[in-house]
């Protein structure tokens, strides 16, 4: 563990995406606390004032403060990627190592599946989900998990392959432990370092695929804090008022950047090759 | 019930591959006593690992393995056991160690955990009294500060530690019979000379069989009460370990001795000349028949049968001792110049 962290220390940028991740974890936590305004309190009077001492982003065209709904967009933006990332992590781990641990036909049934979900663009099968399921929030954390489902799966096939064969996977067996044990107990804790990196990668790719969604209309209520929402509101006033659509943008920007650069820290620092070469 | 734990059967392992089958063991009978070391030497490739894990059952369950015959284990056939039966066999009355340390421990636990795993799951012990048996397993074992140790993970151990780690594992459970897979092998020399005795000291403590799976005649000649001489699928010569070193029956046998070198003998080794047979073209006849200096018609004929010879225990499976030993009568001889006799 100090290993890998020794190693995660050395990369300036991912300990940058490390920090940017906790302080949105806070601010989530503690939205209340950092937002100065209500985000649905609309006030005609302040619709479109640009940014000032009194609301430090603007407002928008119904006059709520920027900054607040930005500080609770992380709420949704998070609860987005970790619900739906947390459901194609379970999902995919499942029939990646049942897959792969089966072998014979079960892995082939399985590994075609995931091959054919693969085979659709991301966005596009989500959008195919979303117009079955109906739009709302909770509906487009279960397209997002399903769409990085795939991907998860293959990781977790892959990193069990490699493991499988290992003699210490043979010696449980002739120890008297059963298929299921040796599969989570065993396999699974030794495949971890690969999925891990893949979560703080799907983040990232999980935020940026709500706010597209919302921006087309297809997430959350339109006067939920979303950034994806509030950019495809920013939109129509781009000549007015550019920073009702600038600020959510590097919201998620940032977001997406941090998340990006942690995993690619982590999947360094848990690279065993790097790990020799500094020993 | 009788005094051997174990009783294997005309016990084969055919392995059907694209090219043909290949019998990797063939035909194989040997019984396990209460409490003792058995040796099963043979070169690399005759069947000693296949006959291990068949008895195991860690082979035979996909469709192009075929095991049968009879592996009796106090009475009950193994190779008819469910697979949820076999688990509970496992670990608990018949354990393994393998050849690689290194890579037989598992990476992800401290080895204290791995070994309470055992009472664990075979005794439904709690989670405190196991990690205790585990700790006092290591401290049999023969590892130093074992309380401190069993929280440590395999890297942290050294290749003799970690063969020790295996070995208490396999012995959390008091087993009737461990099965070691050259164990030593993977040893450097002064380590191997401590893991045997631990296993000799074990066996004298607890009275667990050992069925010792390795081509290394010093280890067989330093730990086993009795050998099994494996070749080609077949066990070729069996006897106590005083009738295979001094009064060897099976030219293999003797090749193989002959291959070793001895203190205190100071002639040329004589290696063993040509190949085991390939497994999937067996010849007609005798296995040993391209190999062995004194190879006669019924030996490319007839495949000869493990039959006692001088006593009950000590049977082989050669024409030779229907006809005579080669050392009398040389006439019997065909085909090629003997070496020089024992």
């Amino acid at each position: 563990m100090s290993d890998i962290w020794y190693q995660f220390k050395k990369n300036k940028i991912a300990l940058f995406g490390l920090f940017m991740t906790t302080a949105f974890i806070i601010a989530a936590i503690v939205a209340p606390l950092l937002a100065p305004y209500d985000p649905y309190k609309m006030s005609g009077a302040e619709s479109l004032a640009g940014p000032s001492m009194a609301h430090w982003l603007g407002t928008d065209q119904f006059g709520r403060d920027i900054w607040s709904r930005i500080i609770y967009g992380t709420r949704i933006s998070l609860k987005v990627g970790i619900i739906s990332v947390g459901i194609s992590l379970v999902v995919g781990t499942l029939i990646g190592v049942v897959a792969a641990y089966y072998g014979k036909w079960v892995d082939s049934v399985l590994s075609r599946l995931t091959d054919v979900m693969f085979s659709f663009p991301d966005i596009l099968l989500a959008l195919v989900i979303m117009a079955i399921l109906g739009p709302s929030l909770t509906n487009l954390m279960i397209a997002i998990g399903i769409v990085y489902t795939p991907i998860f799966a293959r990781i977790a096939r892959g990193a069990v392959l490699t493991i499988k064969n290992a003699l210490f996977i043979e010696a449980a067996k002739s120890m008297g432990i059963s298929n299921v044990k040796i599969m989570w107990k065993h396999i699974l804790p030794n495949s971890l370092a690969p999925l891990i990196v893949q979560v703080t990668l799907s983040l990232a790719f999980a935020i940026l695929a709500e706010a597209a969604l919302s921006f087309l209309g297809l997430g959350a209520s339109p006067d939920t804090p979303s950034w994806g929402i509030m950019l495809s509101e920013g939109k129509n006033w781009m000549e007015q008022a550019w920073w009702i659509a600038v600020f959510p943008g590097i919201a998620i920007t940032l977001a997406v950047f941090s998340f990006n650069v942690m995993g690619d820290g982590l999947r360094d620092a848990l690279d065993p090759k790097l790990k020799n070469e500094s020993s | 019930m009788s005094e051997y734990i174990m009783e294997v059967n005309d016990l084969k392992t055919h392995f059907h591959t694209k090219t043909g089958v290949v019998k990797a063991v063939d035909g194989v009978n040997f019984k396990v006593k209460k409490g003792e070391i058995l040796g099963i030497v043979g070169e690399s490739g005759c069947g000693k690992s296949v006959t291990s894990q068949s008895i195991m059952r860690l082979v035979g369950s996909k469709s192009s393995e075929h095991v049968s015959g009879e592996v009796r284990y106090h009475g009950e056939d193994l190779l008819l056991k469910t697979e949820r039966e076999m688990e509970k066999i496992r670990g608990k009355d018949i354990s393994m160690v393998f050849q690689d340390p290194m890579t037989s421990l598992n990476p992800a636990y401290n080895v204290g955990t791995q070994i309470a795993e055992m009472p664990e799951i075979h005794e439904k012990k709690p989670k405190k009294a196991a990690w205790k048996r585990a700790v006092e397993m290591l401290t049999k074992v023969g590892i130093p500060s074992s309380e401190k140790r069993a929280h440590q993970y395999p890297h942290q151990y050294s290749g003799g530690m970690r063969q020790r780690g295996v070995i208490a594992m396999s012995l959390a459970c008091d087993p009737d019979l461990i099965i070691a897979d050259e164990p030593t092998t993977a040893l450097d020399v002064t380590i191997q000379a401590q893991v045997l005795d631990l296993l000799r000291k074990l066996r004298d403590d607890t009275g667990t069989a050992i069925m010792m799976i390795t081509h290394d005649l010093g280890v067989v000649a330093e730990l086993c009460d009795r050998v099994a001489v494996m070749y080609a699928g077949k066990i070729v010569e069996e006897g106590t370990i005083e009738d295979i070193f001094d009064r060897p029956k099976h030219p293999y046998t003797k090749g193989l001795l002959n291959s070793v070198p001895r203190p205190g003998r100071r002639e040329r080794l004589q290696p063993i000349e040509g190949q085991p047979p390939n497994l999937q073209n067996l010849p007609q006849g005798c296995r040993f028949q391209d190999r062995c200096p004194f190879v006669m018609d019924k030996c490319l004929a007839q495949q000869p049968e493990l039959l006692p010879a001088e006593s009950e225990q000590h049977t082989v499976a050669c024409w030779l001792e229907e006809e005579g030993q080669p050392d009398g009568d040389r006439g019997t001889r065909k085909n090629r110049q003997p070496e020089e006799a024992l």
